[in-house]
């Protein structure tokens, strides 16, 4: 390294631009950290507005789940973005390589047909499913929840764009080998597009377990919330006792802080995947 | 020999008889079947169904009668419609432009930054992969009066008057703005450095050797490289501020809309109008309004910056 770049990498200014990004990226994180923090102080200490907690205590954690609510709500989200995020992940990867390595007329129209659903926004068809749930007795059921986004046309269009990119030589030389066309896109294509699939994964998954309008209206019984729903009506309930409603939020943001901890090179570049091809 | 049998053996005549092109047009539908299905019935069939409901009168109870364009007229003379619209646009004409800039800022100056560029920007992302509910919830103790809330204490220890935040018609709807701005920004910081990552690094050069300026460089280089990232951004994050709920239902909760509506949007109005009052052909309506402003100012935009 010459001199003068040493000079220009440490010149003040840089230094600066540094310690601003440093300090800016802190108070993005100052709710997550006092939420934190206020979720180990005692009922008494919440006036107590230092970050770190004089007597740390984690009966705030032990009282909210106690409950036993809580942990309900937990394992609905949990469960609800599991199987809907897997159900995604087959039937969006399905049409997707259909699109885009079956020649067929009426290719081009299924194709715009499912992203011209793109510019419905939800909010229009949550009186239409409502209306259908309350038909066929799935409103306050699992399958009510999960039903309308059991595929989406994003997914769809994400997975065709990276099928695309799948050479068709891999695909023939399954065929000449005498797979089914199942086989080939389960056992060769799929494979193939593992960046995009677990791309669609996050995505998914992250938007389910954050899942607010759709779960609120379709649910009634305590015990179907999700997570998001219950924390605001446990919320409403307890609207005093802040200490327990931050432990409450805390205990929502730990299973996504810890997996992105674990994945975050995996879970930034999904998001860079879906994002740049949605 | 059953029937069955004789059944399967003829088809298995018939598949054979097939030729490969003919055979892959039957695997392709084969796959596409319960998809087909899939968006007959719960997209396009709701979405009909939505504009049906729109021109009836039906509180789930009795039967709907048809009324035309009269939930239309309807809410062209409530006063409360007109509130939530501003609020709407409100949320949407100052979070898109703000964010986008606060984002690319950000973006522009931690892809130069080698020293601990991973770990500022995971700060950046945290707040993405966060609950809207229960971030609601901090942000909302942050705007409480003196012993609780934090905002305040910090104001008022600077010596300056507290705050109302969320009970002041004029100061809720910036105070609900601000934590969807904060959750949103990350990932659109996190597309800005992977557009900026895509410009080849030999524009740059051969402009640092040109001798332009960085301002130059910023203005003819990058921001015209960055436009698709660009429009991308604009159009997702606007769609995002104009259909904003979650955080405004959260804050509000006890008083639903803030203050005088202050904070209503469109979104939560049409949850009101369906799911508490019941009243579902008028919610259809607004569904229908909330549709076209999303499909014109995707258009719009869309149409804007391309033409630049």
């Amino acid at each position: 390294m010459t001199g003068s770049s040493l000079m220009q990498r440490f010149a003040p200014g840089r230094v600066l631009v540094w310690l601003l990004l440093l300090a800016g990226g802190l108070l993005m994180l100052t709710p997550l950290l006092f939420m934190f923090s206020t979720s180990l102080k005692d009922s008494a200490d919440i006036y107590d507005l230092r970050l770190i907690p004089a007597a740390p205590t984690l009966d705030n954690y032990k009282t909210v789940l106690s409950d036993g609510r809580f942990l309900r709500w937990f394992w609905n989200s949990l469960a609800i973005a599991t199987i809907v995020t897997l159900s995604n992940v087959f039937f969006d990867s399905l049409v997707g390589y259909t699109l885009a390595k079956f020649q067929f007329r009426g290719r081009y129209l299924v194709f715009l047909a499912i992203l011209s659903t793109l510019m419905i926004p939800t909010e229009m068809l949550v009186i239409p499913w409502y209306v259908m749930a309350k038909n066929f007795g799935w409103l306050d059921s699992y399958w009510g929840i999960m039903f309308p986004g059991m595929m989406t046309a994003f997914g769809t269009f994400l997975m065709k764009q990276f099928f695309e990119t799948v050479p068709n030589d891999f695909l023939e030389a399954a065929r000449v080998d005498g797979l089914n066309e199942f086989a080939i896109f389960w056992r060769i294509a799929l494979p193939l597009v593992t960046p995009a699939l677990s791309a669609l994964a996050i995505f998914t998954f992250l938007s389910n377990w954050t899942a607010f309008i759709w779960p609120l209206i379709v649910t009634t019984s305590k015990e179907l919330y999700t997570l998001p729903v219950g924390l605001a009506s446990f919320a409403v309930e307890s609207q005093i006792q802040w200490e327990l409603i931050m432990t409450g939020a805390a205990l929502a943001t730990i299973p996504t802080l810890a997996v992105f901890l674990l994945l975050q090179r995996y879970i930034v570049r999904g998001v860079v995947l879906a994002g740049l091809k949605g | 020999m059953t029937a069955n049998t004789e059944v399967a053996r003829s088809s298995g005549r018939l598949w054979q008889g097939l030729t490969l092109q003919q055979k892959q047009v039957v695997w392709a539908w084969g796959f596409l079947a319960v998809p087909i299905l899939f968006y007959g019935l719960i997209r396009f069939y709701p979405t009909v169904e939505a504009f049906v409901i729109s021109t009836t009168n039906w509180n789930l109870m009795n039967s709907p009668s048809f009324v035309g364009l009269a939930n239309f007229k309807r809410l062209m003379a409530d006063p409360v419609f007109w509130q939530v619209f501003r609020n709407t646009f409100l949320y949407l004409i100052i979070g898109t432009p703000l964010s986008l800039v606060l984002a690319f800022t950000i973006a522009y100056h931690l892809d130069r930054v080698r020293f601990m560029h991973g770990f500022i920007r995971a700060l950046y992302f945290l707040p993405f992969l966060t609950t809207a509910t229960a971030m609601a919830w901090v942000w909302r103790w942050f705007y409480q009066p003196v012993p609780i809330g934090l905002i305040n204490d910090v104001i008022s220890s600077l010596g300056f008057s507290q705050q109302p935040f969320l009970r002041s018609t004029t100061q809720a709807l910036p105070a609900v703005l601000a934590p969807a701005i904060w959750a949103g920004l990350g990932f659109q910081v996190v597309i800005f450095l992977a557009g900026l990552r895509a410009i080849p690094t030999t524009y740059y050069e051969a402009a640092r050797i040109d001798g332009v300026s960085d301002f130059a460089i910023l203005r003819k280089i990058t921001l015209p490289l960055l436009k698709p990232t660009i429009i991308f951004l604009v159009v997702f994050s606007s769609i995002g501020f104009l259909r904003i709920f979650d955080q405004v239902y959260n804050m509000t909760s006890g008083d639903p809309g803030g203050p005088l509506n202050a904070t209503k949007p469109l979104v939560l109005m049409i949850y009101q109008t369906a799911f508490s009052s019941f009243d579902m052909g008028y919610a259809a309506a607004q569904t229908v309004v909330l549709f076209l402003v999303l499909l014109c100012v995707s258009l719009l935009q869309l149409r804007l910056l391309r033409d630049r």
